[in-house]
């Protein structure tokens, strides 16, 4: 059986009619037992499953997956990678993110399709001009690289922009970051999801927690419905089902659950190629590599757990699109859709231990949750192994609410999440 | 669009609404005697239920508050209801 991919290995296997291909992942019956579980088969929970294994050397380890690997938001979002944060915990914090991706694709002997395209956050507006030179002095001091445009270039970056007279949304500048970019979202699911099976984790789909095993006031393990599992310690990374999740578990999360909604265009031939984001407008967007106009914008303000998305956020993202590029307004767009994100009051995520001893937390993600994955992976796999917090995994534990130590992003960057 | 009914003014559409958090959250009383956990309880955590549930909302163009009960996954509403003296 062929396991490894290359260029080589294709050759052979295409000599041989591709009969040989190993699959991916392998789909055991759950034990009774294992040292860790993971609840969540979305790109952190599998990202934290093969860096328990990878880092920490624990390979009796279990991922479970009430419907299908990277089924929720991982398969959701739109594939941008970043790390254009103000405060210093949060760059610490999505720049390992985007270090890791920029490694990811040999580390893991899969091609997540990581282009680095780089990213503009447009200024329409001299105060806005300004909030873009606050940001990019503070990235820069935090060590991640970033840029402030003037209107050439934007021009040079964006020709397909309406610079015309009577633009709604004139483009000033803006926060450039060139290590931004997109990544394929399935293939960093499938490519943990794969390197962690490789190692030896299990992964359970079509198994879905319907209780926690607590015993002593600690977390022994789930009650699934697939059976019972237990494990000493578990680990949750179920995004927007994150309150569920502690409701069973006994207690509360400083969360709320909305809708993020993206769409796609039909496909056409190379015309965008950054990720163009403007606050202003409410539009955020980019070309696949099959083409396609993969738009998104800020979430749905009515708390939802129904992955559809309603109707005027649409019509903002789109109004905001065609005004800034009217030769868009001739495509036709191929798909819309929704997920649940969980979003914290501070517009940061929670990674600590839960108040039930032994069930780690990471959640309250929002609506940037793909861009983290691996940095929440390795931040909860060290915690789930030691027992301790990673130095940069410390400013985000849930205490930070009752001790008023908020990091948040929405006052300092602008983010929507 | 989905329309939700203000008490005061009859049905609107949504964008003219602001969602308030969970019904019965209220301000802890005891000011400096209130410990952190119970501040932070009433500022950020939240029920956040997928169903069935009762939240406060504003209607932005009337000004109002009133009561709604709503399903988070269906998004069904019922009509809004004037908040009432001493309601949990």
């Amino acid at each position: 059986m062929t396991r490894h991919y290359s260029a080589l290995s294709l050759v052979k296997e295409g000599l041989k009619g591709q009969k040989g291909w190993a699959p991916a992942w392998t789909s055991p019956q759950p034990k009774p037992r294992y040292d860790m579980v993971i609840v969540g088969g979305g790109g952190h929970g599998l990202a934290t499953a093969y860096y328990l294994a990878k880092t920490h050397g624990i390979t009796n380890v279990a991922v479970i997956e009430k419907g299908w690997l990277g089924g929720g938001n991982t398969g959701r979002n739109t594939t941008v990678v970043r790390s254009n944060y103000f405060f210093p915990e949060s760059v610490r914090l999505y720049d390992m993110a985007l270090k890791l991706y920029e490694g990811l694709s040999r580390e893991l002997n899969y091609n997540i399709m990581l282009s680095q395209r780089g990213m503009i956050s447009l200024a329409h507006t001299p105060a806005e001009m300004e909030m873009a030179a606050r940001v990019v002095n503070a990235m820069q001091i935090n060590g991640t690289d970033a840029e402030l445009f003037g209107p050439g270039d934007v021009k040079r970056v964006l020709p397909v922009y309406n610079f015309g007279p009577k633009a709604r949304y004139p483009a000033l500048g803006g926060v450039w970051q060139g290590r931004s970019g997109t990544a394929r979202h399935d293939a960093v699911a499938w490519g943990y999801a794969r390197a962690a099976s490789a190692l030896g984790v299990d992964i359970l789909q079509q198994c879905e927690v319907q209780e926690f095993l607590i015993e002593g006031g600690r977390c022994r393990g789930v009650k699934t419905s697939r059976g019972e599992i237990r494990a000493d310690r578990v680990g949750l990374a179920v995004a927007g089902h994150s309150s569920q999740m502690a409701a069973k578990a006994g207690f509360r999360l400083p969360v709320t659950s909305y809708a993020l909604q993206a769409c796609v265009s039909e496909p056409v031939k190379p015309i965008l190629d950054t990720v163009v984001l403007s606050p202003g407008a409410g539009t955020y967007a980019s070309q696949s590599d099959k083409g396609e106009m993969v738009v998104g914008g800020g979430l749905d303000r009515i708390p939802s757990y129904g992955q559809r998305g309603n109707l005027p956020v649409l019509e903002t993202v789109i109004s905001g699109l065609v005004e800034m590029f009217p030769s868009f307004r001739q495509l036709k767009l191929m798909r819309q859709w929704a997920g649940i994100v969980d979003v914290a009051p501070d517009s940061s995520p929670i990674i600590g231990e839960s108040p039930l001893p032994g069930l780690f937390l990471n959640c309250g993600w929002g609506t940037g949750g793909f861009k983290a994955i691996p940095a929440g992976g390795t931040l909860l796999a060290h915690l789930l192994a030691t027992g301790q917090h990673h130095d940069i995994s410390r400013p985000f534990d849930l205490d930070r609410f009752a001790r008023g130590r908020l990091i948040d992003e929405a006052a300092g960057s602008g983010i929507a999440h | 669009m989905q329309i939700f009914s203000c008490p005061f003014c009859g049905p609107r559409p949504e964008y003219e609404f602001h969602f308030g958090g969970d019904l019965g959250n209220h301000r802890p009383e005891g000011f400096d005697a209130v410990p952190d956990q119970k501040w932070a309880d009433y500022l950020y955590f939240r029920n956040n239920p997928k169903g069935m549930a009762r939240e406060v909302w504003m209607h932005l163009t009337c000004g109002e508050m009133f009561s709604m009960t709503r399903d988070t996954v269906t998004m069904e509403a019922a009509p809004g209801e004037a908040l009432a003296e001493g309601q949990p």
